[in-house]
């Protein structure tokens, strides 16, 4: 048996939080250390997995599998395929950033008990979050995928309820009644849409016999699992609901921004760009390949809600003066783009949603830790607070703008080859929900532009005026992200490649029973 | 003949020539019972000669001794495999020894050793007199507030009967879900609920709400177990037997012979119906269903809270294993008839204590309404009326049993100058003051709302597969609804425990002895590991998972 690298690219930020936990009350910066070390590790691991990956092999590969509950027919079975391995590693690689730029953030201040320990508690969570999403990337049993996929909302929880900015407008007492009223909605949501997933994942089971993603596909693919369509739909509806939950797609977006309003830059950015992820990402692994049929079913309606996300949630963000809940819904548009590009079911699309989940992953890092180390200087949250800093603090203001800029899309960095991809194939297909879609880039350069030009320009505000600029640590942070989104919208094709087999498997999934001229044409 | 015994003291009655054979005993399949009844005599003779000073000692030895032992006894006999390939029918049809019935025994046997630790407990309170004491009140015969009362407690005077108590309650327990015939199910829930009265009233802190609790348990109490007599009365007067198998036998219109003296009634489908309702409705009072749950919250609020853990598993775990029971073995033929029933008490139950609890301020209220949507749950596998059904209900219960005291045993540990401090206002920011009785807490919450990676999640997928294969979708669809309204309220409390400000004036937290710490303890890990890897024990149930007829 061979090494299981994919278990340890799970475990060993499991292991990392506990160790981080465990590290005594009094050494803080150990435990910090510690967590960077095993996020470090981490990301080792996941580019091992991305070399050792081969694009053109096998659909699944470095898998494992071994008996788990045998009473439930579940297996501990992962495997990856190009859209998972990119998606490993955009997690390991955001990791250790997120640690980074979370150094200070969970410095106590009140007193408690001798035995409270919020530093520690602080980066364990971080990295059990890690293990968790990178599980359910790996995940190739609905059971498997499930357990992981609900598990991290609990560390997720204790996230955004128990850490929050030191600045608030209304005072301390307020800003932890809004987080934990924040972090109960963030929960709800997410849990509602779980349990109903799970009366899908019981069905399915009573359906199918057993929960591997393989076997079920293949069974559906040769025929030998037939499903009555009224019961495919259902099932169909009942994953989806929890994915759009996750995403989130509008109607069901509205925990998004408080949850980003009122956790810290850094976790706000491991919400929206590592653990939202599992929601788009499983849409295209689950719903696509276990209920092909349904999805065709479905599109049309999922079509027009992604396009509302995308409208609405960039209008949304042009009118917002808090910059969080301004990234927030900026987020939701672009999950909107993301979706868009899934159920457009044209090869491009699928390739430029995956593409666009790493891309919105390292744009939305960028902008949002900048915008958290300006709101840490400055201590407010309030757009309508800043004016000026690109004359006191330049570094900064440059980074932000090219936070800002990839976030527009601006050619030349990494987000406009997924977005333009995105657009093209679902133009191949709906041009009417593709020329609407395109007034969301418009209403993006709208909001960035705006928010840039709000916050850094114009006459210096005497409350701004000592603000220092980006320390080494920030800019340690900052820097690779600005190269990486430079590198890849300049040449994206090391993630195109390892992820485009992919998108043609899941392509010919869907597209087997019922192949359709426009899309051979298109190919 | 072990299907007539009842029946044939009816005909030897008539007969006086035909002799009565001396009845035949099967002590070894009957050993985990009779250990448990042995001992709480021995407890009782120990009250009664023991020195004051040795008695906590000798019980302590006593009780522990007696429940390993019938654990153990319980263990061999599966080994033996009367859980399986043996299962039988003893005691001259009064009581089948099979693996339901053994799997359930020895859940309610770990759950009471881990709830008698929790009774042992005598740390938490502060000593009167130099001595520790328990939770339990000093002189039970005292009135509330009365001279005599405050002497008692001055006096440091602690009382041991609590265990002899225990005991009884617990041989009830054991013979309630392995009852083969109506009478001995009547019998054993006369002996475990009489003990459960009388204990429920011992609170040493606020006597006159404990004592109104065990009125109200009482009162109820009897009222159901009346019902059931009745229920029983009826239903022997359907079949003219009492034993499980010829019920069934007559349900199933495959009866061997018709008893002239009853041939009026015989077969009288109203006799069976309304029998049947009455008979289910005692057993649904017992398992705290919605619409027979309303002393659930006032005697989980009121009973010393180690009781209330001790109950609120043990009980829970004897009277599903009746119910089941009742439902597979006699009632298999009328399965028509009650699962539409079941199916609506299931849908209230689930839904009524998930909603309710959201208004719940008091910790111990709380869990009891969670207490009800969980038999709502379990009663979503009892109605899914396959194997898989049963198997996924005893793991259910041996998950739920260890979680509840584990929550019982955390909520005795958070105490004001006033006793525990159960109203939920006074848990705010118990997660700053001490991280890890609140962290061991939220496992618990976390595990009562389902949450993957523990055992709740394992049970809950259990029965609600177990329900869909069975054919009660919108059982699920209820169950995963009344799931996410649950979690509301579990939620409230883990915000309420690490993201609120503690008070000033807030309770602090006892350290307990090793007792209650095992209790506990044990609680976590079988969460845990039933969470993460429930194989074994799902394994251990589906082999269990066959009633004997």
């Amino acid at each position: 048996m061979s090494f299981p690298l994919l278990t340890a690219t799970a475990a060993l930020p499991a292991v990392g939080a506990i160790a981080t936990a465990a590290v005594p009350a009094a050494q803080r910066t150990a435990a910090k250390w510690l967590a960077l070390l095993f996020s470090l590790a981490t990301l080792a691991l996941a580019v091992t997995v991305a070399v050792r990956f081969d694009p053109d092999g096998a659909r699944y590969q470095l898998t494992e599998s071994h008996s788990w509950i045998a009473e439930f027919g579940v297996r501990y079975e992962l495997g990856v395929d190009g859209i998972a391995v990119a998606l490993v590693a955009l997690t390991a690689l955001l990791i250790p950033f997120i640690v980074l730029a979370g150094w200070h953030d969970a410095d106590p201040l009140e007193t408690g008990s001798r035995r409270w320990r919020p530093t520690q508690g602080f980066f364990a969570l971080i990295l059990a979050v890690e293990a968790m999403v990178i599980l359910s990337f790996e995940a190739t049993d609905v059971f498997l995928f499930y357990i992981f996929f609900e598990a991290m909302l609990i560390p997720m929880y204790f996230l955004i309820g128990g850490f929050g900015d030191r600045a608030h407008e209304h005072g301390e007492q307020a800003a932890a009644t809004q987080r934990s009223y924040a972090a109960v909605k963030f929960l709800l949501y997410n849990l509602v849409g779980g349990l109903i997933m799970l009366a899908a994942v019981i069905g399915l089971y009573v359906v199918a016999g057993n929960f591997s993603l393989t076997e079920i596909a293949q069974a559906r693919a040769d025929g030998s699992l037939d499903m009555a369509t009224g019961t495919e739909r259902w099932l169909f509806l009942g994953f989806f609901f929890a994915f759009a939950v996750k995403a989130p797609l509008w109607p069901l977006h509205t925990w998004l921004p408080n949850a980003m309003q009122e956790s810290t830059a850094p976790v706000a950015v491991l919400i929206t760009a590592v653990v939202d992820k599992v929601g788009t990402f499983a849409m295209l692994r689950f719903c696509l390949q276990l209920f092909p049929e349904a999805s065709k079913w479905a599109t049309p309606v999922i079509l027009v809600l992604a396009v509302i996300s995308i409208i609405y949630g960039a209008l949304l963000a042009v009118g917002q003066r808090d910059i969080k809940r301004l990234v927030a819904y900026a987020s939701i548009s672009h999950f909107g783009f993301i979706i868009l590009g899934i159920f457009a079911m044209t090869s491009q699309g699928q390739s430029g949603a995956t593409l666009y989940m790493v891309n919105h992953g390292l744009s939305t890092a960028a902008l949002m830790l900048v915008a958290g180390f300006l709101i840490s200087r400055r201590g407010s949250r309030l757009i309508a607070d800043y004016g000026g800093v690109q004359k006191v603090a330049p570094v900064l203001a440059g980074t932000f703008l090219i936070g800002g800029l990839a976030t527009l899309s601006l050619p030349g960095l990494a987000p406009f080859v997924s977005e333009f991809l995105v657009l093209v194939g679902a133009f191949e297909r709906y041009p009417a929900i593709g020329i609407i879609a395109t007034f969301g880039i418009v209403l993006a350069a709208l909001y960035t532009l705006v928010l840039y030009q709000r916050t850094m320009t114009g006459p210096v505000k005497p409350e701004v005026s000592a603000m220092p600029d980006l320390r080494v640590r920030e800019l340690v942070v900052v820097a690779p992200l600005v190269v990486l989104l430079i590198f890849l919208g300049v040449y994206p094709k090391p993630v195109t490649d390892i992820v485009n087999p992919a998108v043609k498997q899941t392509m010919s999934d869907v597209q087997k029973k019922d192949p359709r001229p426009e899309v051979e044409a298109a190919k | 003949m072990s299907t007539a015994a009842v029946h044939s003291l009816w005909t030897t009655a008539a007969d006086p020539i035909s002799k009565i054979d001396a009845p035949k005993i099967e002590y070894g399949q009957l050993s985990p019972t009779l250990i448990v009844v042995g001992a709480a005599v021995v407890g009782v003779l120990v009250e009664a000669f023991v020195p004051r000073k040795a008695r906590y000692y000798a019980q302590m030895f006593v009780s522990v001794v007696a429940l390993a032992a019938a654990f153990a006894a319980v263990v061999a006999l599966a080994a033996d495999g009367y859980g399986t390939t043996k299962a039988r029918i003893a005691a001259m049809g009064a009581i089948a020894v099979d693996g339901p019935a053994l799997f359930l025994q020895g859940t309610i046997l770990l759950a009471a050793l881990v709830g008698l630790f929790t009774f042992a407990e005598r740390r938490l309170d502060p000593e009167a007199h130099g001595r520790p004491v328990d939770s339990f009140a000093a002189q039970a015969a005292s009135v509330p507030g009365s001279d005599s009362e405050k002497a008692a407690i001055r006096a440091g005077f602690t009382t041991t009967e609590v265990f002899p108590l225990l005991l009884f309650a617990v041989a009830g327990m054991l013979v309630f879900p392995s009852a083969n015939d109506l009478l001995t199910l009547f019998v054993a829930l006369e002996v475990f609920s009489l003990p459960l009265y009388l204990l429920c009233a011992l609170a040493r802190r606020k006597r006159l709400m404990s004592q109104e609790a065990a009125v109200k348990y009482f009162l109820l109490g009897a009222f159901a177990s009346a019902f059931t007599l009745f229920g029983i009365a009826l239903l022997y007067g359907y079949a003219g037997s009492v034993s499980y198998a010829t019920i069934a036998h007559v349900v199933d219109g495959t009866a061997a012979d018709i008893d002239p003296a009853l041939a009026d009634t015989m077969g009288n489908d109203a006799l069976l119906l309304i029998g049947t309702a009455m008979l289910v409705m005692g057993l649904l009072f017992k398992v705290g269903a919605v619409p027979f749950h309303m002393w659930t919250p006032d005697v989980y609020q009121g009973a010393p809270t180690p009781v209330t853990g001790f109950m609120a598993a043990a009980t829970k775990v004897a009277a599903f294993g009746a119910l089941l029971r009742v439902l597979y073995v006699v009632l298999p033929g009328l399965r028509w008839d009650w699962r539409p029933v079941m199916w609506g008490v299931a849908i209230v139950t689930m839904l009524g204590g998930a909603i309710v609890a959201i208004t719940q301020t008091d910790i111990k209220r709380l869990l009891a309404y969670s207490s009800i949507a969980h038999a709502g749950f379990i009663l979503a596998g009892v109605i899914a009326t396959t194997p898989d059904g049963v198997s996924s209900v005893l793991f259910y219960l041996a998950a739920y049993s260890f979680v509840t005291i584990g929550a019982f045993a955390v909520v005795t540990l958070v105490r004001d100058a006033g006793g525990e401090a159960t109203h939920l206002s006074k848990w705010a920011g118990l997660g700053r003051r001490s991280p890890l009785v609140a962290a061991v807490f939220a496992v618990f919450l976390l595990a009562f709302a389902g949450i993957p990676l523990t055992s709740g999640f394992a049970g809950k997928f259990a029965v609600f597969k177990a329900a869909a294969e069975g054919g009660a979708a919108p059982l699920v669809v209820v169950g995963v609804i009344s799931s996410a309204v649950a979690a509301f309220f579990y939620i409230r409390v883990i915000v309420l425990m690490f993201f609120s400000e503690p008070r000033p004036e807030g309770p602090t937290v006892a350290v307990p002895s090793p007792l209650t710490m095992t209790a506990i303890a044990v609680g976590v890990a079988v969460t845990l590991v039933l969470g993460v890897a429930p194989q074994y024990f799902l394994d251990l149930a589906s082999q269990a998972g066959v009633f004997v007829r």
